[in-house]
């Protein structure tokens, strides 16, 4: 099983040089730790900042400088700044490559839950709903099942939805699934477990790639 | 003339049950000095446009506790447990919007545009009892425009016409919701002389800000404190 730096590892992986990248908060932003330093990506946090750079020193910590998850941050040489209405324009405009985002629940079309358990908790969608439907590449990263080990890969979502049909990638501490228009296809396994285990803890339909390879933590 | 000398003053004419715009995201960016002032003024029944809903001890919070606001408008509250608590217990009329609706929609307010088609949040709650059409294959979801008795903005700086300048991620939703006030008032921490801005690096032209008061010792609480390790 990946632990939760692992499966931000793999999800580095996503990122191509010269992309612009959107990462939610969570594990998604640990992400932003694996980014290859050769590679010239900028990250994009939609409070209005294009060019995320790392957590500040004491020296360099401006309350006025924060990330979408309200983070203290610093700015990469070439940033810039901007209001909300661009950053999401640049968001709906399908000017961002990739946003890799949390998840509770995927279907087998894609469709993701993210953001709400009824008459349990109220926090609202956030930037979420506008990114699903805007990012070129949708890639969600994911625990394989939840704290009772009940499948969150399903047939239907049973939450209620950020987007339907939105995803294209999900990544878990267990296995790496694509979604395609015929369904889910297996396009990964973690060490450890094998096809059948993975079958066995997901509720939807699973079809295996030809071309399926093994997914070693590092 | 627009400079106001004290934050009453340029909080005069707010009464219960209006629509009040509210500027910044988290904590970064609210004006903090006119939220106080509210506070102070008392009225209630208000419905609050803004992104998020301060903390409990900060920022709008500060007037959930005080029983102020009838409902608000934002994308996330998840920082606040007064209002999931409110929320919950129906005291509190909340309407969730997707971050980048919320901004178009205040952005299409300012600027004349009723109504506009957006995919967020197609095939989910948020379309639910809302038009959609479909554009070149693809599903949109018609959303409207917003506009507020007040706006309440916080800029940097500002000069004595009105013009703003914001520092950094503390812009965000203020230089949209100052275009969508019936009256905007902006606080900033300097206030220049007409003619010492750069006009090029204006973000905010004068023309949207009607009342304008400068205040120091701005407290701007860091919500989340990350530093290097």
């Amino acid at each position: 099983m990946l632990t939760r730096e692992q499966i931000a590892m793999r999800a580095a992986k996503e990122i191509q040089d010269g992309f612009y990248v959107n990462l939610g908060i969570g594990i998604p932003t640990l992400v932003a730790n694996y980014i290859p330093s050769d590679m010239r990506v900028v990250l994009q946090s939609e409070n209005g900042l294009l060019g995320i750079g790392p957590y500040p020193s004491e020296d360099e910590l401006d309350p006025d400088m924060i990330n979408a998850g309200k983070e203290t941050i610093t700015m990469i040489p070439g940033a810039s700044l901007f209001d909300s209405a661009e950053s999401f324009a640049m968001i709906r405009g399908g000017h961002i490559d990739l946003a890799i985002l949390g998840a509770m629940e995927v279907s087998q079309n894609g469709d993701l839950a993210n953001w709400m358990i009824p008459g349990k908790m109220v926090k609202g969608m956030g930037g979420a709903m506008d990114l699903v439907h805007g990012a070129k590449r949708i890639v969600v990263i994911m625990e394989h099942v939840n704290k009772y080990g009940e499948p969150k890969i399903l047939k239907t979502c049973s939450l209620p939805l950020t987007g339907k049909g939105v995803v294209n990638r999900i990544i878990t501490d267990r296995a790496v699934i694509d979604v395609t228009p015929e369904g889910l296809t297996l396009v990964e396994v973690v060490e450890g477990y094998t096809v059948e285990d993975i079958i066995a803890c997901t509720e939807a339909e699973l079809s295996v790639s030809p071309t399926l390879t093994q997914l070693r933590g590092e | 003339m627009k400079v106001q000398s004290s934050i009453q003053q340029a909080l005069e004419g707010i009464t219960d049950g209006m629509t009040i715009m509210v500027g910044g995201f988290g904590l970064v960016g609210i004006p903090e000095h006119l939220i106080l002032g509210l506070y102070e003024k008392g009225v209630k029944d208000l419905t609050v446009i803004s992104n998020n809903c301060g903390v409990d001890d900060w920022g709008l919070g500060i007037l959930l506790q005080n029983r102020q606001i009838k409902k608000m408008i934002s994308s996330y509250v998840g920082e606040n447990k007064e209002f999931e608590r409110q929320f919950l217990s129906g005291e509190l009329e909340v309407e969730l919007v997707p971050q980048g609706t919320l901004a178009e929609r205040v952005r299409a307010g300012g600027a004349g545009i009723p109504a506009f088609y957006t995919p967020a949040g197609v095939g989910t709650v948020i379309a639910e009892n809302k038009e959609t059409r479909t554009f070149n294959g693809k599903e949109y979801v018609l959303e409207t425009g917003l506009r507020a008795d007040f706006a309440l903005v916080k800029a940097f700086r500002g000069d004595t016409y009105g013009n703003l300048i914001y520092n950094k991620t503390a812009r965000n939703f203020n230089p949209i919701m100052a275009t969508a006030g019936a009256i905007t008032i902006a606080e900033v921490e300097e206030l220049v002389e007409v003619g010492s801005l750069d006009p090029d690096s204006v973000h905010t032209p004068s023309v949207y800000v009607q009342r304008i008061i400068q205040r120091d010792h701005y407290e701007k609480r860091i919500e989340k404190r990350t530093v290097k390790k």
